[in-house]
Formats: structure tokens, C-alpha cells, sequence
């Protein structure tokens, strides 16, 4: 990233005309309480104030843990969830303000793929339709003879025996599932997908069948990604650039490399700490951040900066003043990898994952 | 819940129990390539590589569930001489002779007569009709309004689900039996139309409850969220999405419904607020025969007989049904 | 050795047919050591625990054959009785998900204490102080004011801790981990490995974490114990089977996964999926799968070769497939 770095909301921007950006996201749930009379007690802060961008062809990964809400994001962008304030623009238009007939479009262009394949697919309804309802909902797309057809071309394209078309999802494997769902979310040909932790719930060996999927597909649809997840492993090996969600807002944003090997933010130190490495040499080579107690709830977030409570770095000022997402002072005109948005009053470069071993691969 | 067969990844004992009840593991492909097929070859699914259902799996069950299969039996003969009582029952059910009042069994007429002098016989089997066309009608009635209202307030939550929530509330409140007295009193139809109207209205609360329960939990599912996501219609989310997979509980509380609604029936009548002769029920003949239990127990013990066996019939087969549509609620 | 399990097998009875769960494992825990057994869902390694633990649900299940020696004594034959004083006090067992298994309805410090009551014949106050000094030995922050709460007013970092601090109890000879962190967030799972691996040391344990997370194995285990199909296809010092796996499912599974510490090439993707425990295929289980597989893998059933330095693996090219 050469990127100037330009302090306030604007964060890393990506080299090409972004297809989507994404600016003060935030969505916070009512806290009610009464029957026939609700009163408002409170929210929960899911989101609170996310900015990004993702360009054509990019993955863009989002990172965090349980509660840091990545997911509501997710919904959000596919309008599975309405934004209590902030602007998703696709192609400049927001899409935030938009019912009917125009948000129908918008909705082609942006699909989704579930975590669990076990619940995402309607366990009444045959692979062949599953895999077709978006025709049937978006009729111009396809004209109703040639849906048939499509379906069996997906089903061939996500590596599935088209043959399969009238079975039903319960006669498939989870990383089956999974393929069905990311060819329902291929059937209008959108150019950005979602995926929600599109492979967590599924066995080590058939994760990396779905990962090279979902790679070969990008190249060969130029799809755009945004791949939420909480394996910090997965998301290096699939993203062109990471975010880190803490509680609600980012903490760290910018270029895998940016990420992994220079981090500036305390939180994400700590969780690239805390990432058990397949390799046991690196037991001893590790700077390993344990991490006092627990995410406070989002209901009663910290104030200042969120991350506060459990930061060994906390100050007075970190209570008082929410540190902004920007290329910190510090970096500013140094030009190299730690030269990235991070939220963070004291950001300072600290490694935590070790330099690879180069893979032994026999003696 | 009703919940697609197989279980989620997790621990290795459900992966078994998914293995062994789905039978999908076998149908292995990886980029395009087919693997191995397992030895029925390219099938894989069941034994019989046929694809399953909830339904066809439930029907599986019920075939070789005992308990089905005698209540099965039993109202199907049900059904078929409310039709045609005529088929075991030669008499006419109305034609009495007040000299033969009381008398017991005799030649061709195994079960005796009633304090009019009518063919007991011949009036429990056509008081069969009765109870199931009230049982049926009302089962159906409460089922219908019980889930439109129930699995719309699930499905649209908010206001009109806080109102309906303290409104099943208020009818849950109301006593059956004495709702059925001060209601029904006033109406002076001979026809079952009032009873089965007054059953629907004390009824639909519960499968209301049900259904508005089940969808929640179905809506909450991903494949629902994957639709609205798609830019599904209201309508068909529901009736697509979620009606199919949210209906299982609501037939299997309707159908062991259906059993008490034919026993409330007979209490009705029996009080003197339900049917009123001329229609031929069960109630009605109890209740005309009680008063003799001493000097002429046959009156009674016949319908009284008929009507537990038909409750009896039907409630097992509720519970039948609900052992195969819902495991989980074993 | 305080743990030795001789070729278990165990069975599930289900609809569809006889599912072969555990085909013949072998595997042995010394005292102070952990031994993580790796394996991917369906491949036997929960279901050994439990047949170890002797919590095996049967039916379905059977335990068919085999022996399991704690500290000498076959387990198997012991009268229920017999073991279940052995559960808890000489053995202990965590689970993946610590809600479902605290009762709900009871505090922690009841829970706690009910292990002291049973099995020490403590009375109540006794047994009390006896929780609230478990639950500061798994460093639950004010546990005297915490000591009277519910389950659910935990998090579950927090209540996994309790679960560990049960297990610990009437300090157990043996632990039987299985998934302790699956379902925990990374910096929490951090902080409750972490934990564990303190606490065996410092009671001298022997400790057996089941996984599917080469990560968590990489980072505690002394041995591995790889299964697939119910079989143990690898087991190895941690070191060297990260170095250079013995079998070629585990060297599937290591090249299989990406890494934090480099931007990976394309994912080597294992073809296939696990079998059908119905219908295992003959000769060795992975043949399907795998790269090496010859005409003797799809007919005999390779046995554990002793591959030297206290390694074993079930793959006729074993030494092949070491170096690669």
C-alpha cells in the first residue's frame, strides 16, 4: 500500500473503483422491555461505525471473534438486516434507501453463502430447486426453459454430479451442502459474493475442497469476496486484504501482509498470538499475548476505545477518546507495511506470528 | 422440531447416527470426479437409493408401528360405516316402538333397545357418523384458523403477535365445559354446525400456540434467511419455505385433537347442550340411557363403548403420528 | 503405563446396518504425558473416550472386543459399580460444550461440591471451601462471590474452566479432554489451553485431548494418535509427525490446511470424503483417498508398522511416504 494516507473515515482504499463501499455502518438492536407496551431500555451495539471498501475481483476478510459483529455486517450487506444509520454504496448508489423493484436488482448482484449447510438449504425442496428458486424469483434472468438446464451447468461447476439434481439435501455430505449453497449463490451471476464463515462447520479435509473452489470460481467469474471468518489461518490464505473487527467497530485494517506480519493494534497482536500453529517448533519460538477475561457485552461497551478493558497498553486517554481507524501518526509518511489504518491511540508494531520454517518436506 | 434427517458435524457419536439414519455419506464426488459408490451403485441414498422425506420416512415408521395400525384399522372401518351405515346396520335408526322399550338382546337385534324403544344397534352405528363428522370438522377447523393466525403472528411478529399471544391467553382461560353451557344454551339449531363452531372457537388458541412457535423456529432458519436474501416474496417464504417445514406439529396435535373433540362432543350432547334429536350421537344416547344404568346397563354400555374406542383410536393414532413426524418429541 | 487400550472395538447398532465405529485401537498414556488423538468427525476418537470413560451409550453401542488397562486393571470386565467409583476420582472427563453439561438448575459451587460430598463424604460447608478453592485453581476471577452462581451467568470461556475444575476435583490420574476449546473464541482458547497444559504438569497427569485442530495438537501434545475409519492410521512424538508424516492421510491433512505464518499456493484438497462407517471400504480404509494407494491397499488391511523411534503407521508405504 503507497497509498497517502488520509486520516478520518476514509480507510485503505484499494487501487481499483471500489464495487462496494461502505461507510459508519451501524446497527444497534433494541433492548425492550414490556409486552403489549415495549419502552426501549437499551441496545445492543452489534455494529458501530464501520467503514470499507471492497474492488472488483478483491476478497476482502473480515476477522473477529464471537460478538465482534462480522455476521450482522454480513447481513447487512446483503439487506438481510437494515442499518440503523451509515451508507452501502454499490456502484455509488446507496442501497440502504432502496425497496422494491431497484432493491431487487441490487439484491441479484450480491449473494450470500451460510455458514452451516445444514440449516441454509430447505430440507423440503430438491437440489433442483433449491439451486433454481433464484430464477423463479428473478424471472428475466433465465427464461423458464433454459432453468434446468443452468441448474445442471452450476451443479457442474461447483464439482457435484449434475445427475443429482432431484435429490434431496439431506443425501449429501456437509462439504456437499456447502457446494449446493455456493451454486445457489452463483445462479444469478452477482459479483459479489458474501460468505459468512462459509466453512467452519465442516471436516479439516473437506475445508481446503471448498477454499479452492471458492478460489477457482473468483478467478473465473471475477467475483468479488467478502469472507467473514473467525480461523485467522483461512482468512490469510484466501484474502487480498483483512479487517479486524473488535465489539462492534474495526481495529486494524489493510493488506494480508500488513496484517499478519506488521499488526499495530493491540487486539489483533493478541489474536494472532493466541492461533495455535500447526508446528510444534513454533511452541518455543512464539510470543504468545494471553489475554485477561472476556468480550464485554456490546449491550455496555467500554467507553473510548473498546478494546481497553482488556488491553495491556490501556491508558487514561484510551477511556476517554475513541481512537479513530487511521494510518496512525507515528507511521505516517514512513511508507512501509506497519503504514496502515489502525485504531489504536499507542499503535506500534509488534510481531507475533513467527517467520515461517520453510516446510521440511522429507529428509 | 421436525428437523432434515442427519445431524450436524460435531461429535463423533452423531456423525454415526447421521451415517447410519441418512445413509448420504457415500455420495462422494470431489471436482467433478465421482468416487466410489457404495455397492447399490450409483444410488447411494437409502438402501434403495431412493430420495427421502420427511413424510416418506414417517410413513416408513407408521407401517410398522403396531399402534398404527390398529387405530388405522379401527377408523377406517370408522370412516367407512359413517358413510354407509346401512352396509352393517339394515334398521333405521328413528323408526322405534315404544312396547319394545328397554328389552334386551334378541335375534336380530344383538344390542337390544333404548327407553324409546329404538335399535341400539342400529343407533351406535349410525351415531358413528356423527362424531366423526364433528371430529373431522372441527380437527380441520381448528387447524386451519389455529395455523393462518398462529403462523402469521410467528412470521410477522410484533404488534399483531402481542395481541394475538394475550388473546390466546384469554381463551385458554375460558372453561371448556361451562363455556360450552352459557354459549351453546341460546342456539336452538338441531345441527352440529353451532357445536363444531363453538369447538373451533375454544380450540384454535392451541394450535395457534403451536404453530406460531414452529414458524418462529423454521424462520429462524438459514435456507428462510437465504431466501429473503434472494428477494423472496412474503408469500412465498411462507408457503414455500416455511409452511412445509413447520407443519408436522400442528397435524399431529390436530389429530390427537380429533379424538377429544369427539369425546367433548358426547359431553356436550350428553348435557343437554350439544346435538338434540333428531340427529343420532353418541351423547345423546348415554345421556337418555344414564338414568336406567340399574335395570337396562345395555343402553349405555354400547355408545359409551363405541365412543371410548373411537377416542381411543384417534388419540393413538395422534400419538402414532407424532412418534414418526417428530422424534424429538418422544 | 496408566492407560493402555488394546484393539477396541466397538460397535453402533443403527437401522441401516452394524456401523463399525472403532475397528481395533490401540493407543497408551504414561503419567504426566498428553496424548492427543486426531481425527476428523466419524472417525472413532469420541466414541474410544467414551468407551474408555465407560459412558458409551448401549445400546447403540457395543463394545465388541479388546481391553482397556488403567493402572493395570482391565476396565471392560469391572463391574459398573467398580467403575463407576473409578470415574471422576481416578479418571475425568471435559467436554466440548460446557453448557449442556452443567445442570442448569443448580450453582456451580453445589455442582463442585457434590463431587466431595459423593465420593470424599464431606459435609456441605466443607465442600463448599472445597469449590471455592477448585474454581481459584482455574483462576475464576472472586470465586467467593461467584461460588453461588448459576451456570448461565458465566461465559464460556469461564464455564469450560468449571468443567475443568469438576474433572480436577478428587484429582484424577487421568483426563480425557474431548474438544475442550472447539467452541471457544482463540483468545479464550489460548487462555483454557493454557490452562490445562499448567495444570497437568503440575499434577503430574496424564492427559488425553481429543482434537480435530492440528494447531491446538502442534501446541500441547507430547504424541499423536492420528485415527480415520476408526482406526489409529499414525502415532508419533509431536515433532516428528509435523516434520515428516509417517502416513499419507496425515501428511493430506498437514498439507490440507493453511497457514497463518505464509500466504499460501493452492490448498492440497484429501479427494472424498470419509467413508460410510456402514460400509468401510477392504483393505486399508484411506485407499479411496489416497494418492500412494497400489493394488495390496485395496485388499489387505495394513497393520501398525513400527516405523522406528517410537513411531508407528498403518501404511504399507510408510517409509515412502516419510521421506516424502
Amino acid at each position: 500500500m503507497a497509498e497517502p494516507a488520509t486520516a478520518g473515515v476514509a480507510p485503505a482504499a484499494p487501487a481499483a473503483e471500489p464495487v462496494l463501499e461502505v461507510r459508519d455502518l451501524v446497527k444497534h438492536f433494541p433492548l425492550t422491555r414490556g409486552v403489549l407496551f415495549r419502552k426501549q431500555v437499551g441496545a445492543v451495539q452489534a455494529v458501530d461505525g464501520v467503514s470499507f471498501d471492497l474492488a472488483p475481483g478483491e476478497t476482502l476478510g473480515i476477522v473477529g471473534e464471537s460478538g465482534c459483529g462480522k455476521s450482522t455486517v454480513a447481513k447487512m450487506l446483503v439487506n438481510l438486516e437494515r442499518p440503523t444509520s451509515g451508507v452501502i454504496r454499490y456502484k455509488g448508489e446507496d442501497i440502504t434507501r432502496l425497496s422494491g423493484r431497484a432493491l431487487k436488482a441490487v439484491r441479484r448482484n450480491i449473494q450470500m453463502v451460510f455458514q452451516d449447510p445444514y440449516t441454509s438449504l430447505n430440507p423440503r425442496m430438491t437440489v433442483g430447486d433449491i439451486i433454481g428458486e433464484p430464477y423463479e424469483i428473478h424471472p428475466e434472468v433465465a427464461p423458464k426453459g433454459d432453468r434446468r438446464r443452468r441448474v445442471r451447468e452450476l451443479l457442474d461447476v461447483v464439482g457435484l454430479n449434475p445427475e443429482y439434481i432431484n435429490r434431496y439435501p439431506h443425501q449429501f455430505s456437509g462439504g456437499q451442502r456447502q457446494r449446493i449453497g455456493i451454486a445457489r449463490g452463483l445462479a444469478l451471476q452477482p459479483e459479489i459474493i458474501v460468505a459468512d464463515e462459509p466453512v467452519s462447520a465442516l471436516d479439516v479435509s473437506v475445508q481446503a475442497q471448498v477454499i479452492n473452489l471458492m478460489e477457482k470460481l473468483q478467478s473465473e467469474f471475477g467475483l468479488s469476496y467478502l469472507f467473514i471468518a473467525h480461523d485467522l489461518s483461512i482468512v490469510r490464505h484466501i484474502s487480498d486484504r483483512v479487517g479486524v473487527m473488535y465489539l462492534g467497530r474495526l481495529a486494524e485494517i489493510g493488506s494480508d501482509e500488513e496484517i499478519y506480519d506488521h499488526p499495530t493494534h493491540p487486539y489483533t497482536q493478541a489474536l494472532l498470538s493466541a492461533v495455535p500453529l500447526p508446528d510444534p517448533t513454533a511452541r518455543e519460538r512464539r510470543d504468545r499475548i494471553i489475554l485477561s477475561g472476556d468480550v464485554p457485552s456490546p449491550a455496555n461497551p467500554p467507553s473510548g476505545c473498546r478494546f481497553r478493558t482488556r488491553c495491556w497498553k490501556a491508558r487514561e486517554r484510551c477511556a476517554v477518546e475513541v481512537p479513530e481507524l487511521a494510518v496512525p501518526e507515528v507511521f505516517r509518511g514512513d511508507g512501509g507495511p506497519a503504514t496502515h489504518p489502525s485504531a489504536c491511540h499507542f499503535a506500534a508494531e509488534r510481531r507475533t506470528v513467527p517467520t515461517a520454517t520453510e516446510p521440511d518436506e522429507g529428509e | 422440531m421436525p428437523e432434515p434427517q442427519g445431524a450436524r458435524p460435531g461429535g463423533d457419536h452423531e456423525a454415526i447416527a447421521s451415517t447410519g439414519a441418512g445413509g448420504a455419506m457415500d455420495l462422494a464426488t470431489s471436482e467433478g470426479i465421482t468416487l466410489e459408490q457404495g455397492p447399490e451403485g450409483p444410488g447411494g441414498g437409502g438402501p434403495a437409493g431412493r430420495p427421502r422425506s420427511l413424510w416418506s420416512d414417517a410413513w416408513r415408521d407408521l407401517r410398522r408401528n403396531p399402534v398404527f395400525l390398529v387405530s388405522g384399522l379401527i377408523i377406517v372401518f370408522l370412516v367407512i360405516i359413517s358413510i354407509w351405515p346401512s352396509l352393517i346396520a339394515s334398521g333405521n335408526p328413528l323408526s322405534c316402538d315404544l312396547a319394545k322399550a328397554q328389552e334386551g338382546s334378541r335375534p336380530g337385534h344383538p344390542f337390544g333397545f333404548n327407553g324409546q324403544g329404538c335399535d341400539v344397534y342400529t343407533r351406535t352405528v349410525y351415531g358413528a357418523r356423527t362424531s366423526v363428522v364433528v371430529g373431522v370438522l372441527a380437527s380441520l377447523g381448528v387447524a386451519v384458523v389455529g395455523s393462518v393466525l398462529g403462523g402469521l403472528a410467528g412470521f410477522f411478529g410484533g404488534f399483531w403477535d402481542a395481541i394475538l399471544s394475550r388473546l390466546t391467553d384469554i381463551f385458554f382461560g375460558i372453561p371448556v365445559v361451562l363455556g360450552g353451557l352459557v354459549l351453546l344454551s341460546v342456539v336452538t339449531s338441531a345441527t352440529v354446525w353451532p357445536v363444531i363452531g363453538f369447538m373451533v372457537l375454544l380450540g384454535w388458541p392451541q394450535i395457534s400456540r403451536i404453530a406460531r412457535g414452529s414458524v418462529i423456529t423454521i424462520k429462524q432458519n438459514d435456507f428462510v434467511q437465504a431466501a429473503r436474501a434472494l428477494g423472496a416474496s412474503n408469500p412465498r417464504m411462507m408457503l414455500r419455505h416455511v409452511l412445509p417445514n413447520a407443519i408436522a406439529p400442528v397435524i399431529v396435535v390436530a389429530t390427537i385433537a380429533l379424538g377429544t373433540f369427539i369425546a367433548l362432543e358426547a359431553t356436550l350432547s350428553y348435557l343437554g347442550v350439544g346435538l338434540k334429536p333428531p340427529t343420532v350421537s353418541w351423547g345423546i344416547d348415554i345421556s337418555d340411557a344414564s338414568p336406567y344404568i340399574r335395570n337396562a346397563p345395555h343402553m349405555l354400555l354400547w355408545p359409551a363403548g363405541a365412543l371410548a374406542v373411537t377416542v381411543l383410536a384417534f388419540i393413538m393414532l395422534g400419538d402414532a403420528v407424532r412418534d414418526a413426524l417428530d422424534p424429538k418429541l418422544r | 503405563m496408566l492407560l493402555e487400550v488394546r484393539d477396541l472395538q466397538v460397535e453402533f447398532h443403527t437401522r441401516e446396518g452394524v456401523a463399525r465405529a472403532v475397528n481395533g485401537v490401540t493407543y497408551s498414556v504414561a503419567a504426566g504425558e498428553t496424548l492427543a488423538v486426531l481425527g476428523e468427525s466419524g472417525s472413532g476418537k469420541s466414541v474410544t473416550a467414551q468407551a474408555i470413560m465407560g459412558i458409551l451409550d448401549s445400546p447403540p453401542g457395543r463394545i465388541s472386543g479388546g481391553e482397556v488397562l488403567f493402572k493395570g486393571r482391565d476396565l471392560l470386565r469391572l463391574k459398573e459399580d467398580q467403575r463407576r467409583r473409578i470415574r471422576g476420582a481416578e479418571m475425568a472427563m471435559i467436554f466440548q460444550d460446557a453448557l449442556s453439561s452443567l445442570n442448569p438448575v443448580l450453582t456451580v459451587g453445589n455442582q463442585l461440591g457434590e463431587m466431595f460430598i459423593v465420593h470424599r463424604g464431606m459435609n456441605r460447608g466443607r465442600a463448599r471451601s472445597e469449590a471455592v478453592g477448585l474454581m481459584d485453581r482455574v483462576r475464576i476471577p472472586a470465586a467467593k462471590e461467584r461460588v453461588d452462581d448459576y451456570p448461565h451467568q458465566f461465559s464460556g470461556g469461564m464455564r469450560q474452566r468449571i468443567m475443568i475444575a469438576m474433572a480436577l476435583a478428587l484429582e484424577p490420574d487421568l483426563i480425557i479432554a474431548d474438544e475442550p476449546t472447539t467452541a471457544l473464541d482463540v483468545t479464550v482458547q489460548a487462555q483454557v489451553m493454557d490452562l490445562l497444559a499448567e495444570l497437568r504438569r503440575e499434577l503430574d497427569m496424564g492427559l488425553i485431548l481429543i482434537t480435530h485442530d492440528l494447531g491446538v495438537v502442534a501446541d500441547v501434545a507430547d504424541r499423536i494418535a492420528v485415527m480415520y475409519a476408526g482406526r489409529i492410521v499414525e502415532s508419533a512424538p509431536v515433532h516428528d509427525i509435523y516434520r515428516a508424516p509417517a502416513h499419507p492421510y496425515t501428511r493430506g491433512l498437514l498439507e490440507s490446511i493453511p497457514r497463518l505464518d505464509q500466504k499460501g499456493r493452492e490448498l492440497y484438497a484429501i479427494k472424498g470424503l470419509p467413508p460410510n462407517l456402514l460400509r468401510i471400504p477392504p483393505g486399508c480404509a484411506f485407499n479411496p483417498r489416497c494418492p500412494m494407494a497400489q493394488d495390496i491397499c485395496r485388499t489387505e488391511v495394513p497393520p501398525l508398522f513400527d516405523a522406528g523411534e517410537g513411531r508407528r503407521s498403518a501404511c504399507f508405504f510408510w517409509k515412502e511416504t516419510r521421506d516424502g
